[in-house]
């Protein structure tokens, strides 16, 4: 059997058909969701791609966490469903309060655009496995509010619990506290980052590299395992 | 005043209007009354005015334009053509492409951001107009003086808004051009460039068939942006107690675009639209008139029902309003709930605001009563045409005697070695990474290239890797020496670049930017790169599909240079086979394919070492140029070359560096015998490009060129982390790259 991953779409997601590419490449079977929709239709695993959802009008994903869609998400994501988070969905989880912190505008203001090298602090997660932790991949960056921020409690909450789950390596493209291009929560099963492993699973296409597919094969085999 | 309904202005033959306000000439406002039998209503006046305006009704440029049509070579390809929203070609394997290029000069240097912005959402609608998705993005962009302190004003508000808009629209970015020069600086150029892809049964027109069929507009709301004239119209002639100074210049809504573009490709899906329009310059004056003079019957519009954002708009703002996001749908009365349905999916207002007429009369409604009654072809389509005096500038024969060729040259390797690096780090020769980066390149998952490549190259079949790609270029100073030459050089590159990166070059669009039409000297240029341009895509077998003309580029006595853009279509059965401009592999050999001479007229060299201009630009050899194309196409399909990249501005020393630094490898090149080193490095001879070849492939490789009868030189081996010019000099990669990189962000920072 293959696990089924849903793929929310709301109005000003972009990167949502592109996700469903990606997990169809790792093996594992899409499932488009709408965000107007409560029904998770049963699937295993939920990504929330990156776009500018509402425009990322009042505050990137401050609009999007209200969507009927995240509703039945917070309560599964608290009862364990795996959620992965990209860019814009990272912004959706922290607004929604599955994940800590907040994420402002770049600091040097501009739009960003780059293939980002990353080190990988933490492979025990859902959506990490098939990473060895230290590891080091490059993952395509493109963002306007991309600054992870939280109060210095935080961070050294997190940084405690391992939880900081990416870093940036040689360049901190947008000023983001330690450094951080992702987190998990403290059961591993939310994860949140702003670069784009879906962009990044094709040989050919994009970066050139495939250093994002093992977001999509971590997160199925751990499901054809559960199974 | 009371509303001035056609009955009225039967009844009122010698109410003065403000057609000259409103940018009509006077024959002009008499051909009105002709056509009308009695003075036109205020709400008429706004339409013609607006759509008779040299924007919309192209009267100075469509003599020249007609040769597009008359000089067309004969393809199978082309599967819609001039006149359309955008030209369509085909592409194999069922799949369409529509592409096209448009300018947005003027709003941008007035408004830097919201003027590239709604370049951008503007060309993007009349992409899915055609009933494409769109797929991609280029931006062609022509600034001032690099370091005027306007220009650091309007560049970074321009590619803030490109990028604004475009990313926002989840629409990679995968080419343009950034060009500085002086004689931009009041009139910077924003071209903005898009592709789109469908089935070939997908595609739409734009035009209102059916008796009885709903017109139906959605998106957002109209509002008071963008209206020129017709505030002039309303405030004083109408209504003077409203306030009259709304802005001019557009502003964007790059989310309510997107939503835009999902709902409308839903309701092409279905099959619910009979017909579509976008709503661009001239707004619901263009789209209506477009649309029932491009049809079989008439329209009946209800002007009360358009959504406003501002409800005190008077008939005639609504008419000729710029809002930006809106489309009309022509569909019929039985699918009309479904299409609302779609748009209430997509949270987008949609109303039905008229509908098709068995007549041939444009009519709209205010308050129940008429205030338009036209015959919607006389606006559409019979405007004015002129035949403006060209004179060929009195200056021009001594700009060309000015020879390039007599220019002091570097006297030792230690001055070319200068002159390579001056060269390398000039702003227009300079990395323009700092523009792209803010560009994003990878979203929808099928970007194959974007620049700095050769061309942008967009995957459109996962299945078998069919693929198209995309180049645009334009050198304003080559069509200055020669208008003829500099617009076939123009379209030489691209089809170079194309080829380049082993696509198959199919189809061209153009967006032609010039001074005054008024100007004899300025007409005479705009003719001659027409039919440069005209017997150039005859002679290569790529139509014009259509494009954008913008004139006006001009500040005082003083016009920009003639600056032809040409935008290349073409095709690649397999993205696999692409070829990228980075040296790949340590001890390939580099060749040079095509003749080097002694070509320095308006090329790189002369303007960054003694900012000169004068002479003849390159030759052209349009035979040689499909020839090239034709070996580097067959190269890249049979996995001859690694890496490839067309000679250009700056000649080979900026092509070998370029690909050398993209690459992280250096290279050694030995000056082929029968050249000088500096002739070599900086001559701007057309119908080149250097490859990169395997060992094993040099023997089939030269034989295949041999066979065909192109010229190719060895010229050196892809080694080192440096460019060693033997004999003359080397320049580390790591010094290459701070002058090549440094440059525009120290410009802007």
């Amino acid at each position: 059997m293959t696990a089924r991953i849903g793929v929310v779409t709301f109005p000003g997601s972009l990167d949502d058909r592109d996700t469903q590419r990606a997990i169809r490449l790792a093996g594992a079977e899409p499932v488009a969701l709408w965000h107007k929709d409560k029904d998770l239709k049963q699937v295993d695993a939920v990504v929330l791609p990156g776009g500018f959802s509402y425009g990322d009008y009042l505050r990137a994903g401050a609009i999007s966490r209200f969507s009927p869609v995240m509703e039945t998400l917070i309560d599964q994501a608290k009862a364990g469903l795996p959620v992965l988070g990209i860019c814009n969905g990272f912004q959706v989880l922290t607004e929604a309060h599955l994940l800590p912190g907040a994420m402002l505008g770049n600091d040097h203001l501009h739009f960003i655009c780059r293939d980002q090298k990353l080190r990988v602090e933490n492979a025990d997660t859902a959506w990490t496995a098939d990473y060895d932790a230290g590891q080091e991949i490059h993952i395509p960056l493109k963002n306007m509010d991309g600054r992870y921020v939280a109060d210095e409690r935080t961070l050294d909450m997190l940084e405690a619990e391992g939880r900081v789950a990416f870093r940036y390596v040689d360049v901190n493209p947008n000023g983001s506290l330690r450094d951080i291009a992702g987190i998990t929560n403290e059961a591993g099963n939310v994860v949140g980052l702003m670069p784009h492993p879906e962009h990044a699973v094709e040989p050919l296409i994009g970066s050139g590299r495939t250093d994002g597919l093992p977001f999509f094969t971590s997160i199925l085999k751990k499901l054809v395992a559960a199974s | 005043m009371s509303l001035d309904t056609t009955e009225n202005a039967a009844k009122t033959p010698d109410v003065e209007l403000p057609w000259a306000e409103l940018g009509l000439k006077k024959d002009e406002y008499e051909r009105v009354v002709e056509i009308l039998g009695r003075r036109p209503t205020g709400a008429e006046l706004a339409m013609y005015s607006v759509m008779w305006s040299e924007h919309c009704s192209y009267k100075s440029s469509k003599v020249h334009l007609r040769q597009f049509g008359e000089k067309a070579p004969q393809t199978d390809a082309l599967l819609v053509g001039i006149g359309e929203n955008a030209g369509v070609v085909d592409v194999g394997n069922g799949y369409a492409v529509t592409f096209k290029v448009e300018s947005h000069n003027h709003p941008s240097y007035v408004e830097p951001y919201q003027g590239a912005a709604t370049g951008v959402g503007g060309i993007v609608r009349d992409i899915i107009a055609m009933g494409a998705r769109p797929v991609a993005v280029v931006d062609p962009l022509r600034m001032g003086a690099a370091d005027h302190p306007d220009t650091k004003r309007v560049l970074p508000g321009v590619v803030a808004g490109i990028g604004g808009y475009g990313n926002c629209l989840g629409l990679p970015n995968i080419g343009g051009e950034l060009v500085f020069d002086a004689c931009y600086q009041g009139n910077p150029l924003v071209n903005a460039g898009a592709i789109g892809v469908m089935r070939h049964e997908d595609i739409h027109l734009a035009k209102a068939s059916g008796s009885g069929n709903k017109v139906i507009m959605y998106g957002a709301r109209t509002g008071g942006d963008g209206i020129g004239g017709a505030s002039i119209l309303a405030s004083e002639t109408f209504d003077d107690a409203k306030p009259s100074k709304r802005p001019a210049v557009q502003v964007g809504d790059p989310f309510q675009e997107k939503l835009l573009i999902e709902c409308t490709l839903e309701a092409f899906a279905e099959k619910l639209v009979v017909g579509i329009q976008d709503l661009g310059a001239a707004g619901i004056s263009c789209a209506t008139s477009e649309l029932a003079s491009n049809g079989s019957g008439g329209m009946r519009v209800e002007l009360d029902d358009v959504p406003l954002r501002d409800s005190t708009l008077s008939p005639e703002e609504i008419l000729m309003s710029e809002s930006q996001e809106r489309m009309c749908a022509v569909v019929e009365p039985e699918k009309v709930d479904r299409f609302l349905e779609i748009c209430e999916k997509w949270d987008v207002i949609a109303t039905v605001i008229g509908e098709v007429t068995d007549g041939d009369r444009l009519e709209i409604f205010w308050h129940g009563e008429k205030i338009v009654d036209v015959d919607p072809r006389t606006v559409a389509h019979d405007g004015p045409v002129y035949e403006r005096p060209l004179a060929r500038p009195d200056w021009q024969d001594a700009l060309q005697a000015d020879d390039a060729g007599k220019l002091p040259r570097p006297s030792s390797s230690a001055e070319l070695k200068d002159q390579v690096l001056a060269l390398v780090s000039s702003p227009n020769q300079a990395s323009k990474k700092w523009v792209t980066q803010q560009y994003d390149h990878f979203v929808q998952g099928n970007t194959v290239l974007a620049q700095p490549e050769d061309s942008g190259m967009i995957r459109i079949d996962e299945e078998t890797g069919l693929g198209v790609a995309i180049a645009t270029d334009g050198n304003g100073r080559f069509a200055k020496l020669d208008p003829y030459t500099g617009a076939q050089l123009a379209l030489a590159e691209a089809y170079r670049n194309v080829a380049t990166t082993g696509a198959k070059p199919l189809a061209v669009s153009d967006c032609l930017n010039f001074g005054s039409p008024e100007d004899p000297a300025v007409m005479w240029q705009f003719a001659e790169a027409i039919r440069g341009l005209a017997d150039g895509c005859q002679q290569l077998g790529t139509p014009v599909t259509g494009g954008n003309v913008s004139l006006y580029n001009q500040t005082g006595e003083a016009a920009i240079h003639p600056t032809p853009v040409v935008a290349v279509l073409g095709v690649i059965d397999d993205v696999a086979r692409r070829t990228p401009v980075a040296f790949q592999e340590e001890g390939q050999l580099l060749y040079l394919l095509g003749d080097t001479s002694e070509e320095f007229g308006g090329s790189a060299w002369s303007q960054v070492v003694h900012e000169h201009l004068g002479g003849l630009p390159p030759k052209v050899d349009l035979e040689r140029e499909r020839l090239l194309g034709e070996i580097l196409i067959s190269a890249s399909r049979d996995g001859m070359i690694d890496a490839a990249h067309d000679l250009s501005d700056g000649g080979l020393v900026q092509a070998v560096v370029e690909s050398a630094l993209l690459g992280g490898k250096g290279a050694r090149l030995i000056v082929p015998e029968g050249l000088d080193a500096f002739t070599f490095l900086f001559s701007e001879s057309a119908g080149r490009a250097i490859v990169s070849i395997p060992r094993s492939e040099e023997l089939r490789f030269n034989d295949m060129c041999g066979a065909r009868g192109l010229p190719v030189t060895r010229i050196g081996v892809v080694d080192g982390d440096s460019v060693d010019i033997q004999g003359e000099f080397a320049l580390s990669l790591d010094e290459l790259r701070t002058a090549h990189e440094g440059t525009i962000p120290a410009l802007l920072a």
